[in-house]
């Protein structure tokens, strides 16, 4: 007997809004998070727009101690700790006394890499031949599972404490592997997420590989249009996205607010073949990705109300829109509604899916579907598949019982969830 | 010992202590790890920060023996005096 699995605690923290009020304001009424970075601009970037949570020294102090903010340098950290913590309060759980230990509850907190900043730092003072300098904190804000290391410590979980990596697939698929974990009775709850650092050193790489827009540094919230026929690359984001996963009895018996149901998903790869490369997908593997997620919810792909794409405001967008298509079987007026985040965040990278999945739970809670931002034209080849109207610029009213939402990643792999208001 | 010498350990090692442990805890006799509960990780910290304040040098082996505050401070002291 396999459990059921909702979500009863979000978090988030955004380039356009931190904590769920701010942000469900910002996703309905189409606020841009994007900015001018003038670091960017000073080191020669390409690119010089980006999506930041504007996270202030006051706010930090409402999650770590005196001693921890005293040399903390990896915004990822900040970030995911913002999420993490507001998601397992909002969801009405406690934080552990000192001499306890919650065995029933497991963190899986996904990352690209952590604490660029300190490991810069780290590294100057090494080459310097200073590396007894480098104080105690060098290895835990720059090793990957710090996130879920910070988080674990704070919350005192007991149940598995890890970190998932897939690129920017990476914070869906955290998704997948909680739900999976408390559906097997693994686990009764799981902090589900992910995070991604800010700065020149996390986005030079993707400037480098001319696939950030450099067109709009006079324009910064006009940069990111996802699906548009003059988009012509993405804006890089960062941030943190978190939910609380946890068994429906669970949740049912401590008289927990639920969200919605996790219904199912799937996760794959492309091996990189048939089209696939390490940075485009194999489309194939896609299509076979989101028909799995949709197999395994026991759902028809017509009753999907709604898509939260991973349409990141490249040339893929059209690719994108072909497979959802061809997988869902669904074509013209009769494709769902489909928006992304990322007009208004850029893309957060290993954060986008987790910060979309909370933007996507928000739409099933609210009714409402976000309005896509910097529309108006509409990709010629994606009018040649689904209907104008499938493409809202601006909010739209509608009941939403099931919503869908992929991430596609580097490496050539894809995940896809199927969220449900929940019924009896 | 120079209480001037106290005082100013005293100042580095409070940012270390737990939140359930008061600067007033801090006595000469106190154990930094046993008593005070600091983070034996954190240890390297504070020795760094001895190093900078004090604009002294503290070895490996002299790390070892500073257990509690007044050992800090004779090491300390063996080497601004």
């Amino acid at each position: 007997m396999k459990n059921r699995v909702v979500i009863t605690g979000m978090g988030v923290c955004a380039p356009n809004g931190i904590g769920l009020a701010q942000f469900s304001d910002a996703i309905f009424s189409g606020k841009s998070g994007v900015t001018f970075h003038q670091q960017l601009a000073d080191l020669n970037f390409g690119c010089q727009i980006a999506g930041q949570p504007d996270v202030t020294p006051e706010l930090l102090k409402k999650y770590f101690t005196p001693l921890q903010l005293r040399d903390l340098q990896s915004s990822g950290i900040e970030y995911g700790m913002i999420a993490g913590v507001d998601a397992w309060k909002d969801a009405g759980l406690n934080i552990m006394d000192k001499d306890a230990v919650d065995y029933d509850s497991g963190i899986i907190f996904g990352v690209s890499l952590l604490g660029a900043e300190k490991f810069r730092s780290a590294i100057y003072q090494t080459d310097e031949g200073k590396v007894r300098r480098l104080g105690s904190t060098t290895v835990i804000q720059t090793m990957a599972s710090g996130i879920s290391a910070y988080l674990g410590g704070y919350i005192g979980c007991g149940n598995q404490v890890t970190t998932n990596s897939s690129a920017c697939t990476t914070g869906l698929e955290s998704v997948l592997m909680g739900y999976e974990r408390v559906r097997n009775g693994d686990a009764v709850r799981m902090l589900v997420g992910s995070c991604n650092d800010s700065g020149p050193y996390i986005w030079g790489g993707f400037d480098a590989m001319r696939v950030l827009t450099k067109k709009y540094n006079e324009n910064p919230t006009a940069g990111s249009r996802p699906m548009q026929e003059d988009a012509n690359g993405f804006v890089p984001g960062s941030g943190a996205g978190a939910l609380v996963l946890e068994s429906l009895d669970s949740a049912l018996s401590r008289g927990a607010r639920i969200y919605a149901e996790v219904l199912g998903g799937a996760v794959n790869s492309g091996g990189q073949r048939m089209g696939g490369t390490m940075t485009a997908p194999n489309s194939e593997a896609v299509q076979h990705c989101i028909r799995t997620a949709v197999r395994n919810s026991h759902i028809d792909s017509q009753d999907i109300d709604t898509i939260n794409g991973h349409l990141t405001s490249t040339g893929m967008c059209p690719t994108e829109i072909k497979n959802w298509s061809e997988a869902l079987e669904l074509r013209g007026k009769d494709f769902p509604y489909i928006n992304s985040l990322k007009s208004m965040t850029g893309h957060c990278l290993a954060a986008a899916g987790s910060i979309e999945t909370v933007a996507t739970i928000l739409e099933l809670k609210n009714n409402k579907v976000f309005g896509n931002i910097n529309t108006g034209n509409l990709h010629p080849d994606i009018k040649g598949i689904i209907d104008d109207s499938c493409v809202p610029s601006h909010t739209v009213n509608k009941t939403i019982c099931i919503a869908a939402k992929a991430s596609f990643g580097f490496g050539d792999v894809n995940c896809c969830m199927i969220f449900k208001k929940l019924t009896a | 010992m120079n209480t001037k010498h106290y005082d100013e350990l005293k100042n580095i090692i409070k940012i270390y202590l737990p939140e359930d442990v008061s600067v007033d805890d801090i006595k000469p006799t106190s154990h930094l790890t046993q008593e005070l509960n600091i983070n034996s990780a954190n240890l390297v910290d504070i020795v760094l920060d001895v190093e900078d304040h004090f604009d002294i040098t503290i070895e490996d082996d002299e790390i070892e023996k500073m257990e509690t505050v007044k050992s800090a401070i004779e090491i300390i002291e063996a080497k601004v005096l």
